[in-house]
């Protein structure tokens, strides 16, 4: 319309933004002020909802203890001077509850960041962190531990040892095709899913020889579960998890940039191969260490860098943290609902994460007025 | 002669195939060059070879006597800017962080409010501030080629590499954006060198042209002398007809020239 107008009375272009443009110019001003506002907010504001959440959730369970008792056993840890409880609430408390909300946190934290950093990376908005076969790998290493007997540590650590290692050698393998064939995207989706179904073949190759009984022990793992999150677990993970968080962030611009193109990339200094492999080393190494543990809870790489990307945008200094932490909250909440909606059955978090957040997401997606859902 | 940008021997080749073959050019500064030719001449592939966005197999390429093969990338960017052609995002931006992404050489990991100020200071100048909050993947052809142009722009590089920036815009838009191109090459005191695919534009807009085949320059100096018939003859083998419009060349192509085949 304005084209139109603006072709048949010369210069119009300048004609209308010039009478405007004191005007616009704080209005736009004033706009980016307040998306820079409603981001940072947006970030705290998840972050409070986490805590809150932790607070509610310590005092959920199948043993039935009292608010006040819960936060007595909390407490007692480190004023033990003032507060009493029983030796049993305490235990389950602060040896059960507190952990396994903690290991909860790093998990989700950790499946929605490296979630983020894949989709930029890869530049596909299908990418979760098992776009690179960490699943197949670790499942065929508790495969290969339960069926064949074949393990590398031994001891406590035999298949979530395995699966770690399994996992790794997996993603290391496609990293490494993809950086003799050079490291662009497409390459590395297509060896991820080529690697994913050869590796998924080995497995189902072992499961076919299985007896009754390793074949239990195949199936237990891989589900998605919290249980396995103890204070030695979570010290593990939280570990990695200070190593690896930061090593993201410093690279919140070149993301930012890779998502416009290697050529982009390039053009503005940024060493789009080199960024792409560091990143897939280092959010595998968080990946399957979370994995091993937990099994896969594949729907919270996926989703919570999109739910983040709706409200914020696509600057990863704040997405990668958002992610993470919606991450988390969609974990925790999954694994309280499946742990007190029929208990003390507990329904599996892996279970209950898609059973919950796929209609949230699916409505989420529906509400988007726009034709890109993510948006 | 004051020389800004400069290539020496500059080879490129994909699978042993040449792409381009010992291209040699100087460009004076404050110039506006276009760089023009058939498909496949290399047009394209030299602008990258010059931004190391692709790797020269051979030659060097010089700014202010500085060889920008020897450089680090992040120094590259700091010499050069670079506006693609077209650019598909997956994920949506808006238009202030799109051209923000363009301060990546000079900016911090917090950003400052210098950095913001630079990008509504060129948003401004080009007419889109009030664009700034809109996805740029729902703009207009026109309007995202200037996005991209200012993303450039605030990379504060004196040379600005340009490939085909008129692609799939309305004839109205293409002189819309070629005369923003002109305007902030004057402006800024940049040189650009621009790929292009339309003759009449080049010959309108540019200081210089280099005319490439076959990854080779046949012809290069003001238009008048690059966009000729016999030129377009031997390197496009069409026949045209070129006429005067205010000292610019103007092509009409008339018909194929079919040589016989040896």
């Amino acid at each position: 319309m304005t084209d139109y107008r603006a072709f048949f009375h010369g210069k119009p272009e300048q004609k209308l933004s010039r009478s405007r443009r004191v005007k616009k110019k704080s209005q736009m001003e004033e706009a980016h002020e307040k998306f820079k506002f409603v981001r940072i907010f947006f970030v705290l504001s998840v972050l409070g909802l986490l805590v809150l959440l932790i607070g509610i959730i310590i005092t959920l369970g199948p043993l039935n203890i009292s608010v006040s008792e819960a936060y007595s056993a909390l407490l007692q840890k480190f004023f033990p001077a003032y507060f009493q409880v029983e030796a049993l609430t305490s235990r389950v408390v602060w040896n059960i509850r507190f952990p396994r909300i903690l290991g909860g946190i790093m998990a989700g934290f950790g499946l929605g960041m490296c979630g983020c950093v894949m989709q930029a990376v890869l530049k596909n908005p299908l990418a979760s962190p098992f776009t690179l076969g960490i699943t197949a790998g670790a499942q065929f290493g508790i495969s290969t531990a339960a069926v064949l007997g074949v393990t590398i540590l031994g001891g406590p650590y035999l298949l979530v040892g395995n699966a770690f290692i399994f996992a790794l050698l997996c993603s290391m393998i496609i990293v490494a095709l993809a950086a003799i064939k050079g490291a662009t995207s497409e390459n590395l989706v297509l060896a991820g899913i080529a690697v994913n179904y050869f590796f998924t073949s080995f497995s189902q190759l072992l499961k076919y020889f299985a007896s009754d009984e390793q074949l239990r022990l195949m199936t237990n793992w891989g589900m998605g579960d919290l249980a396995a999150f103890t204070w030695t677990n979570s010290h593990l993970l939280l570990a990695i998890f200070v190593i690896c968080f930061p090593l993201l962030m410093s690279k919140a611009w070149d993301l930012n940039i890779m998502t416009a193109g290697d050529d982009t990339a390039k053009s503005m200094g940024v060493n789009a191969e080199k960024t792409r492999i560091f990143i897939m080393v280092v959010s595998s190494m968080l990946v399957a260490t979370i994995v091993c543990f937990m099994g896969t809870i594949a729907f919270i790489g996926l989703v919570a860098p999109h739910m983040a990307r709706m409200v914020i945008g696509g600057d990863h200094r704040f997405l990668i943290p958002a992610s993470g932490m919606l991450g988390a909250l969609v974990l925790i909440s999954a694994d309280a609902v499946g742990m007190n909606l029929i208990a003390p059955t507990i329904i599996p978090t892996g279970i209950m994460t898609s059973l919950v957040g796929v209609p949230f997401f699916i409505y989420l997606m529906m509400k988007g007025k726009r034709k890109e859902f993510w948006t | 002669m004051m020389i800004k940008l400069q290539a020496k021997d500059l080879t490129f080749s994909y699978n042993s195939h040449p792409i381009l073959d010992h291209v040699n050019f100087q460009i004076a500064p404050g110039k506006l060059v276009t760089i023009v030719g058939p498909n496949g001449s290399g047009k394209s592939t030299l602008i990258k070879c010059i931004d190391r966005i692709t790797t020269p197999k051979g030659g060097s390429i010089l700014i202010d006597r500085k060889d920008v093969t020897k450089m680090t990338r992040m120094d590259v960017a700091r010499y050069l800017s670079y506006v693609p052609q077209n650019s598909v995002r997956v994920f949506p931006t808006n238009v202030f962080d799109t051209v923000l992404m363009g301060r990546r050489p000079h900016i911090g990991w917090m950003g400052s409010d210098r950095d913001e100020e630079k990008v509504w200071e060129v948003l401004r100048l080009l007419n889109i501030e009030a664009l700034a909050m809109s996805n740029f993947n729902e703009l207009s052809g026109g309007q995202q080629q200037k996005a991209l142009i200012a993303r450039a722009l605030v990379q504060e590089a004196e040379v600005m590499l340009l490939d085909e920036p008129t692609s799939n815009l309305d004839i109205w838009h293409q002189l819309d954006v070629m005369n923003v191109i002109r305007d902030v090459v004057k402006k800024k005191g940049l040189t650009a060198l621009m790929a292009l695919h339309d003759l009449n534009l080049a010959s309108t807009f540019s200081d210089r042209i280099i005319m490439m085949k076959k990854g080779r320059i046949v012809a290069a100096g003001d238009p008048a002398s690059v966009i000729t018939a016999e030129n377009i003859a031997s390197v496009y083998r069409v026949e045209a007809a070129v006429k005067s419009n205010s000292d610019r060349p103007m092509v009409m192509p008339l018909k194929q020239i079919r040589e016989a085949q040896a």
